[in-house]
């Protein structure tokens, strides 16, 4: 789950961890009070969960508080990538010396946390990785020991900082750590994190990343999700207990196993349709459960036909096919079903469906062909 | 021969009490494997299946000397049952439980690799030697003993190409679910290097899908390590960037991790890919 920026800063500041002068607002009116509070230039900053803010015009400056309502109404007015700007932030603008990069990772491969730095700061750590690698230093951190001091410090030698930075970077760098690890994050990071005019270090951007699988231990940060990072869609299934997400193909599918959901999009594309989502129903396959996934996969519009393919393995298809046959007679759809059941009672299942009248095949090929077939009639 | 599990398991099983581990406590007792034990804390006296119930591992360990253990506790415990095995010295542990916290993960693998115990998972089917031994939730009955090595990140994903081998006739050595998450116990390269150590395996299948690197970590293995054919298969071709598809470990991050990468990779150092699930058996066929 991604954080806005406002709210990983207010996350930072409770670590220690500099953060400008500013407030939320969901109005022009808000904005120009906050400005007002400031005092000073101020940044209005769109709070979207998508990259690229900045370059889609969601982040500009205003002089004053009356310039700072006309800027915020101009971008609470925006879209960017499709999702509407409903908040934005309102941080006194910093006079940048210098611009840094700080952030926390778990390195896959090494099953640690990684500490990465660079002086090249304020652009996308990713493409400062594939024009310079060699500005970027990191350090991987044993979990069980967490972030050591002198690993902080010579992380801020390697990029550089004068001597007097040194004690304020190493303060940044472990209360990072700290809130990375007492949030359960799977990424913290500060770009930039600016060295002002004056010779302070603040943080003037903030992204956090909770992990999903931890939200159940962090219920102050699972209240903090946004109702615009999903579509309803996602979010329906969410609370069954379905993963979903929504693409923009034509071919609805309905697969138990994440993937083998993956699979079966990819054949779909494959023999020239595209799919529509990815819907992994997870184990068992019981009616409601599939009810559920077919009303989600049907609200999208764009669907002209579904694929339904279960690996019964252990469940027995018999069940699964009586399970998507009540599942049907509730739901009734009006687009064209292919059901491919696998394993145990397979003959039987498929014998069930074929009686309703449904397109059944036995491989996934067949399967694909006669969905993608469907979907252009 | 065969990998990790085999007739000679003695397996014990965390959470036997819980409606997954009774079930398939029961399921893996039908197959064959030698369940010797189980733990539930606080149920220990009882019996599941026939098989005693203790409350602690070291019990269970001291009256039944398993050399296996398989958990189905729930993910907030699951890390607690991990270090409970590997502290009384079980040292082979699979892990079937999904949803672990990441964070908690990290510790776990970086304390096991300082015991030296050997964890498969979490979040995975588990393990198979078909004829001899299921330590998982795979379905027993489509797998047929033989010569071709299967590891892979997916459950149903891996019966289907476990499926098409045997309708082929094309029997497995051992086939290992190493999980889908981003944090995993062993990785690709520690499993390819036993099949490749073990004789009975002619071939393997390797089933990955996006997100991280490990399909281009085995790539540079099995160029520089293996004499074995590999035949592999990556999901999520079509899977958006930034989105987490289903598993905890797939997803598109910062431009890496795509199924293009993965299999580029692998084509790069004369792999072959299938473009779909039966399509491996199929090449399968053609290298042995």
């Amino acid at each position: 789950m991604k954080l806005h920026e406002y709210q990983s800063k207010q996350l930072f500041s409770r670590y220690g961890i500099p953060i400008p002068q500013g407030e939320v607002a969901s109005t022009p009116e808000e904005a120009r009070q906050a400005a007002e509070k400031i005092g000073r230039k101020v940044a209005i900053k769109a709070q979207v969960l998508v990259g690229g803010r900045g370059k889609a015009g969601g982040i500009r400056l205003a002089r004053d508080a009356a310039e700072a309502e006309k800027v915020a109404a101009d971008i609470l007015a925006m879209k960017i990538k499709g999702l509407p700007v409903r908040k934005v932030l309102v941080d006194e603008a910093l006079e940048i010396a210098k611009e840094l990069y700080l952030g926390v990772v778990i390195d896959r491969a090494q099953g640690k946390p990684v500490m990465m730095a660079s002086s090249e700061g304020g652009v996308d750590i990713e493409e400062v990785a594939r024009r310079s690698p060699e500005k970027i230093f990191k350090i991987a951190i044993d979990p069980l020991l967490g972030l050591k001091p002198y690993q902080a410090r010579e992380l801020a030698f390697c990029i550089g900082l004068e001597k007097e930075h040194l004690r304020p970077f190493s303060s940044i760098a472990l209360g990072l750590y700290k809130c990375f690890v007492e949030n359960d994050a799977s990424l913290a990071e500060i770009n930039p994190l600016v060295v002002t005019s004056e010779g302070k270090l603040i943080a003037a951007d903030a992204k956090v990343v909770i992990d999903d699988n931890a939200l159940y231990r962090h219920p102050d940060l699972a209240q903090m999700r946004d109702v615009d990072e999903e579509t309803p869609a996602e979010r329906e299934a969410r609370s069954f207990g379905i993963s979903y997400v929504q693409l923009d193909g034509e071919i609805g599918c309905m697969v138990n196993g994440a993937g083998l959901a993956m699979a079966t999009m990819d054949v779909i594309k494959l023999y020239g349709g595209n799919p529509a989502n990815f819907l992994d129903i997870g184990g068992g396959a019981k009616a409601e459960q599939v009810a559920a996934a077919l009303r989600i996969i049907l609200s999208d519009p764009k669907v002209k036909a579904v694929l339904i393919n279960i690996f019964g393995g252990i469940t027995r298809c018999d069940e699964v096919a009586r399970g998507i046959l009540t599942a049907l007679e509730e739901v009734k759809p009006k687009v064209p079903f292919v059901v491919r059941l696998v394993g145990t009672n397979e003959d039987e299942g498929r014998r069930l469906l074929a009686e309703a009248n449904m397109v059944t095949a036995t491989s996934l090929i067949e399967a694909a062909q006669k969905v993608v077939e469907l979907a252009k009639t | 021969m065969s990998i990790l599990v085999n007739k000679h398991t003695r397996l014990l099983v965390q959470g036997i009490t819980g409606r997954e581990g009774r079930f398939h406590t029961r399921k893996m007792l039908e197959y064959g494997t030698n369940v010797v034990a189980g733990v539930t804390p606080g149920r220990g006296g009882e019996w599941v299946e026939g098989v005693p119930v203790f409350d602690t591992v070291k019990e269970a360990i001291k009256a039944t000397e398993p050399n296996t253990s398989i958990i189905y506790v729930p993910a907030p415990f699951a890390p607690d049952a991990i270090y409970e095995a590997a502290d009384a010295g079980i040292p082979l542990i699979v892990c079937i439980t999904e949803g672990i916290p990441v964070q908690e993960m990290i510790k776990v693998k970086n304390y096991l690799k300082e015991k030296g115990v050997r964890l498969i998972g979490p979040n995975c089917p588990g393990v198979i030697t078909p004829g001899e031994a299921k330590v998982g939730i795979m379905p027993g009955h489509i797998h047929i003993p033989g010569p071709v090595g299967v590891v892979s990140r997916s459950g149903t994903l891996t019966y289907e190409v476990v499926n098409a081998l045997t309708r082929r006739g094309l029997g497995q050595s051992t086939a290992v679910g190493i999980g889908g998450d981003p944090v995993i116990g062993t990785d690709f390269i520690e499993i390819l290097s036993m099949f490749e150590e073990d004789p009975q395996t002619e071939a393997v299948v390797l089933i990955g899908e996006i997100g991280g690197r490990d399909e281009e970590r085995a790539a540079e293995f099995i160029a520089s390590e293996m004499t074995k054919p590999v035949v592999a298969f990556v999901a999520g071709r079509t899977a958006p960037p930034g989105k987490r598809m289903g598993h905890a470990g797939a997803i598109i991050e910062g431009g890496t991790g795509t199924a293009q990468e993965k299999i580029a990779a692998f084509e790069a150092v004369g792999v072959k890919v299938a473009s779909h699930p039966e399509e491996v058996s199929e090449i399968i066929e053609e290298v042995l």
